[in-house]
């Protein structure tokens, strides 16, 4: 007989301390011992997580009023321009905003040493940021210029909102061409010489939720060492479930979410500014979704492992610059985390840019926190759009 | 001559003295500074590439001076704090000293096997791997 449990029961077993939790680890060797029907009604919750650069992420601040009054018009944090085009003392840093002189790729390739998401780590850690504004001066806001140190602690609120965060896979991305290349997936070395990948395979959360069954809008989630929420669908969420030639399903790809929590409660380990060289500053955000067991169809995709999971092969030197939409074949999580894949018939290197052992430690941190109580089950307030929805991306033209 | 690389540390009280000066002057040395960190009233150190006939007696100078003086032996390290275990430098690596232990996807340095080219300085996304002079 097929499980079903709701999310009022799960939420009771944990209060009363009998939910059993695990990770996606545990429940891949759970069902590989018991067998799926028996680990989907023993399970309650699963737990995921992935520890990964997220360009699309960045915070709100309001930082309180001064004496005089000052309507900010330009901002900057450390040196980094924040968006204030919103109410007075409001503004948005967001994770790849640089200092407006630093030399970028004039001296290339760049170091983007600092970054927005660097304020932001440091933000979290409670470290004094310098604070400058000016303004042009309103007869309600006369004050033209602030410069001064502020705290997390010291600022009204900071609301770290990111608009896309969490994609549910990623290219694996190499170079043909004969030059080194700087990109987004790390330092490309020429001709196939190594291959860089960009998720945590099974423990990453969108990959354990292909259809979006149970992960959507208001759903509890660890984010960046605190409690945060999924806000919306994020940016670019075009959700779908590729097949090979076979009709066998590739694992999912093109979902993403928007997440939104109170940097107040996070932790700098978890929300790392990050340095592309040639690329651009980021932040690497420390994200875990836990996954309610309602059947065994949800425990089944839950339990997919690495070697059900694949991501294709892109080449960073021409086809995804152009646009393109070849890639060079799929290559599974498992081939991937092996250090060596074959491309074009060459063996070539691969590693991560995305760190494993942080995605455990995050799963097991959120495994932690429902097993306490101290954490429940949120049932989304309105599910997302899945591959049956079949979104299909835009071009820009021009 | 090829030039000779050197790291210079001297104490709070050396660092107030002309002893850069007196190289050139007194030694005919040429000297190219690499790396400065030197403050006042603090505690120095400088490295230098030095060329001239007058090398070994320039040396001899900076010692009687109390300026302890060794060869460069460039080395890297691993920031342990700074470093997430990503893996991007793994690829990258041109020796294997820095390697994804399979089971536990954890990264490691073994510096036995580091040849200091410093690739892993740049492709570091958290900038873990630091030049140790
Ligand atoms: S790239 Fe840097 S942060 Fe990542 S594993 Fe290597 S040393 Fe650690
Ligand atoms: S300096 Fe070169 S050999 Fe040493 S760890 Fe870095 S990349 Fe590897």
């Amino acid at each position: 007989m097929n499980t079903q449990k709701t999310y009022a029961e799960i939420n009771e077993r944990i209060k009363t301390g009998k939910a059993v939790v695990l990770t996606v680890e545990e429940l891949i060797v759970l069902v590989e011992q018991k067998g799926l029907t028996q680990a989907a009604r023993e399970v309650d919750v699963v737990t995921t997580g992935t520890f990964s650069p997220m360009c699309s992420s960045g915070v709100f601040l309001s930082f309180g009023h001064s004496a005089p009054r000052i309507k900010m018009h330009r901002v900057w944090l450390n040196n980094i321009p924040a968006y204030t085009g919103i109410a007075a003392v409001d503004a948005y840093l967001g994770a790849t905003e640089v200092p407006e002189d630093d030399p970028l790729n004039s001296n290339y390739p760049g170091e983007f040493r600092y970054g927005g998401g660097h304020v932001i780590q440091e933000l979290a850690g409670r470290k004094p940021i310098r604070l400058k504004a000016t303004a042009y001066g309103t007869d309600c806001y006369p004050r033209r210029e602030i410069e001064t140190m502020i705290t997390l602690d010291d600022i009204n609120e900071a609301t770290l909102f990111n608009p896309r965060n969490a994609y549910q896979n990623y290219n694996c991305a190499v170079n043909l061409s004969s030059r080194t290349i700087y990109t987004y997936m790390g330092v490309l070395k020429p001709n196939l010489a190594n291959a860089h990948y960009c998720s945590a395979g099974q423990l990453s959360p969108l990959l354990k939720d292909p259809y979006f069954n149970t992960i959507g809008v208001g759903t509890r989630i660890f984010l960046g060492g605190g409690i945060g929420y999924v806000a919306w669908h994020g940016t670019q969420h075009f959700p779908s479930v590729p097949k090979d030639e076979t009709g066998r399903e590739l694992g999912p790809a093109g979902g993403t979410l928007s997440l939104i929590g109170d940097l107040k409660q996070m932790d700098p380990q978890w929300l790392r500014g990050t340095s592309y060289p040639g690329y651009g500053a980021t932040l690497t955000v420390g994200t875990g979704i836990p996954i309610p067991i309602l059947n065994e169809e949800i425990a089944r995709y839950a339990a997919a492992k690495d070697k059900d999971l694949y991501a294709p092969i892109v080449d960073y030197s021409e086809a995804y610059p152009n646009r393109r939409s070849d890639n060079l074949g799929y290559v599974s999580y498992a081939e991937l985390k092996s250090g060596k894949i074959i491309v074009m018939g060459k063996e070539v290197s691969t590693a991560p840019l995305s760190s494993y052992p942080r995605a455990r430690k995050i799963a097991e941190i959120l495994k932690q926190w429902i097993q306490e109580g101290k954490f429940l089950i949120a049932e989304p307030v309105q599910l997302l759009p899945s591959p049956e929805d079949k979104i299909k991306a835009r071009v820009l033209n021009g | 001559m090829a030039p000779e690389r050197i790291v210079l540390r001297f104490s709070a009280d050396i660092s107030e003295k002309p002893i850069i000066y007196r190289l050139v002057k007194d030694y005919d040395l040429v000297i190219n500074i690499l790396k400065a960190n030197v403050n006042p009233q603090k505690e120095g150190t400088m490295v230098l590439e030095l060329t001239g006939a007058q090398y070994n007696q320039g040396l001899e100078y900076l010692r009687q001076e109390g300026v302890a003086v060794q060869p460069l032996i460039e080395g890297i390290a691993r920031n342990e704090s700074r470093c997430t275990m990503c893996g991007a430098c793994t690829a990258i690596c041109p020796t294997g000293a820095l390697f994804i232990e399979r089971q536990s996807m954890e990264v490691f340095f073994n510096e036995d096997k580091c040849i200091v080219c410093q690739l892993c300085v740049k492709a570091c996304p958290m900038w873990a791997m630091e030049v140790q002079f």
